[in-house]
């Protein structure tokens, strides 16, 4: 029995939500179609754990779907790299479920809670399938699962912001046009390669250097990927889509889709297209490096200018975004791994700034905006105490996760020659205690009005679990540090 | 020359296909019509997909008896199919939205909206008097 489990387990993880959203949307009460989302959550959750454990075995779990073999059949590939991203979004989307309870019936009429809950589950698998497909247009297909329920989520904030409407309608198209050029450069890699598995488009692309349909599918691909994972300037729907959706749907929104998106985005630069290295190099030079930092100056410096609240998260986001690709960009070993590690720490932090700033929002019925969160920090002291850890985190001070991911960056950076890079990483942390200090001071230094209502012991748990984690992680690392350098290990090999 | 650029005519086809739907995307000012653009650019996408598929003198890909008989690939064709039901959802999200946007705004062009929206931010941020946010219960 259990043996079977843990054969199956690649499959298992994207079918239990899959699977569970199909049955959620059928029961009617709010409770237990929360507490069915919770256990599907909870389970994946353990799932990906016992595939964590799987991988310190084996290293590398290809799973044929329908005992068809690959190349032909579509293949599940765990590996040290895949499960990074497994164990964030499911862990993560576990800690955004608990918090969802009390919040999710405040926002969103009651009829629709299993909709929403059956959405949540969806855009879960979509995320967790776009992670351990092995498939290049199977891919695709989650890409679209994860966008589309998403949309919908976050068209779901129109019951007390009519904006959401706009913003989900903006990721929407936006949306749909990165996928479909995704799909033309699948289109024209399958045109020269004949074939969709990525471990064999990788060995077929080695005999067809510089042939043009090759990069411009490379082109296309990196492209519809990059707007997915909101590259700084196809970042344009990101803002607005986090700002206005429902409280728990922004969490999990901003600690997970992106990440996937990321996550491949590492995989097509570093393993499918591998054996290019000419083009990959240009590339990372000349595209993403640049892109990188634009997006780290553009997001801080829109995040300080930003006075709604939600969106000045989402715009550092796209700064924090800025930091994993400018890891990747630089293209060694360390400094691949510091950017996984960056991805899991900013899933964290990220989530603990969202669950604590829209906790403190729920309560006062209006736009999370600078002037109404007057002196709330000192009505809710633990939400306020858990959102000054994540900000400290966020800067990277010492003793707190954003610290060592900001040391291994800078580290790798000045270790390939790039002390520039390294004083702008610098500068940046400096510029973003800017916007996070106004918060704070908003909250905690001004007069505002009492709130009468009583706090929420739902929304606590997930929040102080992510903010111990932020402390956690800042002290004792090595669990982050080994499997990204595991994970950078696998993707560039012994090459650099 | 003219003989291999009129060869390829399918893909001039879906490259002046793919432009007009991108234009429309890009372009228009008007949510529907974008959606319309959407369509028409997944649509040319498709064709490029069935134009791989096709080989010259192939049969489809039904089994024979002869040795010697050339099939189309089929794979493209599978794999379009599931594009399209893709493409179906979207277009259905989008049209949804595009209805719900209409009954709150009451209009679906671009402008007017995000001159609403500009309105509503404005009061609510610059001149700090917090709306409240409207719960329809």
């Amino acid at each position: 029995m259990i043996d079977i489990l843990i054969k199956n387990l690649p499959i298992i993880v994207v079918l239990c939500p899959l699977m569970m959203s199909l049955l959620v949307v059928l029961i009617p009460n709010i409770f237990f179609s929360w507490a069915l989302t919770t256990l599907s959550t909870f389970l994946t959750f353990i799932f990906s754990i016992l595939l964590y454990q799987e991988i310190q075995i084996h290293s590398h779990i290809s799973y044929a779907l329908g005992k068809w073999m690959p190349p032909i059949g579509i293949e599940y590939i765990i590996d040290k790299v895949a499960i990074i991203p497994v164990i964030i979004i499911s862990g993560i989307s576990f800690l955004a479920t608990i918090f969802a309870y009390k919040i999710m019936p405040e926002e969103i009429e009651k009829k629709s809670i299993s909709k929403v809950y059956s959405l949540w589950l969806l855009a879960i698998a979509g995320l967790l399938g776009l992670v351990t497909t092995g498939d290049a247009f199977n891919l695709f297909v989650f890409l679209e699962i994860s966008s589309l329920a998403s949309v919908a989520l976050v068209a779901m904030g129109a019951h007390k912001d009519k904006q959401a409407l706009v913003a989900a309608y903006n990721y929407l198209i936006i949306g749909a046009v990165g996928a479909t050029l995704y799909v033309i450069g699948v289109g024209l890699l399958y045109g020269v390669t004949g074939t969709l598995n990525m471990a064999d488009l990788t060995n077929r692309i080695a005999d067809l250097n510089n042939n043009r349909a090759l990069i411009a599918g490379f082109g296309f691909m990196i492209i519809g990927i990059m707007v997915k994972a909101a590259v700084f300037p196809l970042h344009i729907w990101l803002p607005r889509a986090y700002a206005y959706a429902p409280s728990a749907v922004s969490v999990l929104l901003a600690a997970t889709a992106t990440k996937a998106s990321l996550y491949i985005l590492a995989r097509i630069l570093f393993s499918i297209f591998e054996n290019s290295e000419n083009l990959i190099n240009n590339t990372l030079l000349f595209v993403i490096l640049p892109l990188s930092l634009l997006a780290i100056f553009a997001g801080t410096i829109m995040a300080i200018y930003e006075k709604d609240i939600k969106r000045l998260l989402a715009h550092s986001s796209v700064a924090q975004i800025g930091y994993i690709t400018l890891a990747f960009a630089i293209g060694t070993k360390a400094s691949i791994a510091a950017g996984f590690i960056h991805m899991f720490n900013h899933a964290i932090i990220k989530g603990g700034l969202f669950i604590a700033i829209t906790s403190i929002g729920f309560y006062i019925k209006k736009r999370v905006t600078i002037n109404n969160l007057s002196g709330l920090g000192r009505e809710r002291p633990i939400t306020f105490f858990c959102f000054v850890i994540c900000s400290l985190s966020l800067a990277g001070l010492p003793l707190t996760a954003g610290f060592i991911s900001k040391l291994y960056l800078i580290k790798a950076s000045i270790s390939s020659d790039g002390i520039w890079i390294a004083i702008l990483i610098l500068m940046s942390s400096a510029l973003s205690v800017v916007y996070l200090w106004k918060i704070i001071e908003v909250l905690w230094m001004r007069e505002g009005k009492k709130i009468v209502k009583k706090e929420n012991p739902t929304i606590y748990i997930s929040l102080i679990i992510i903010t111990f984690l932020n402390i956690y992680f800042g002290l004792d690392a090595s669990l982050v540090v080994n499997g990204s350098f595991g994970a950078a290990d696998k993707l560039i090999g012994d090459l650099k | 020359m003219i003989s291999s650029t009129i060869g390829i005519w399918n893909y001039w086809i879906v490259f002046c296909l793919m432009m007009i739907g991108l234009f429309l995307v890009i372009g228009r000012k008007n949510f529907l019509k974008k959606i319309v653009g959407l369509a028409i650019f997944q649509t040319s996408v498709f064709l490029l997909y069935i134009t791989f598929g096709k080989i010259k003198g192939g049969t489809p890909p039904i089994l024979n008896e002869s040795i010697d008989t050339i099939y189309s690939n089929p794979l493209p064709h599978v794999l379009i199919l599931t594009a399209i039901v893709v493409g179906v959802a979207t277009t259905a999200l989008g049209l949804s939205l595009v209805l719900r946007i209409n009954s709150e705004y009451g209009s679906i062009e671009e402008d007017d909206v995000s001159a609403q929206d500009l309105v509503d931010y404005h009061d609510d941020i610059e001149t700090g008097k917090n709306l409240d946010l409207k719960f329809k219960k």
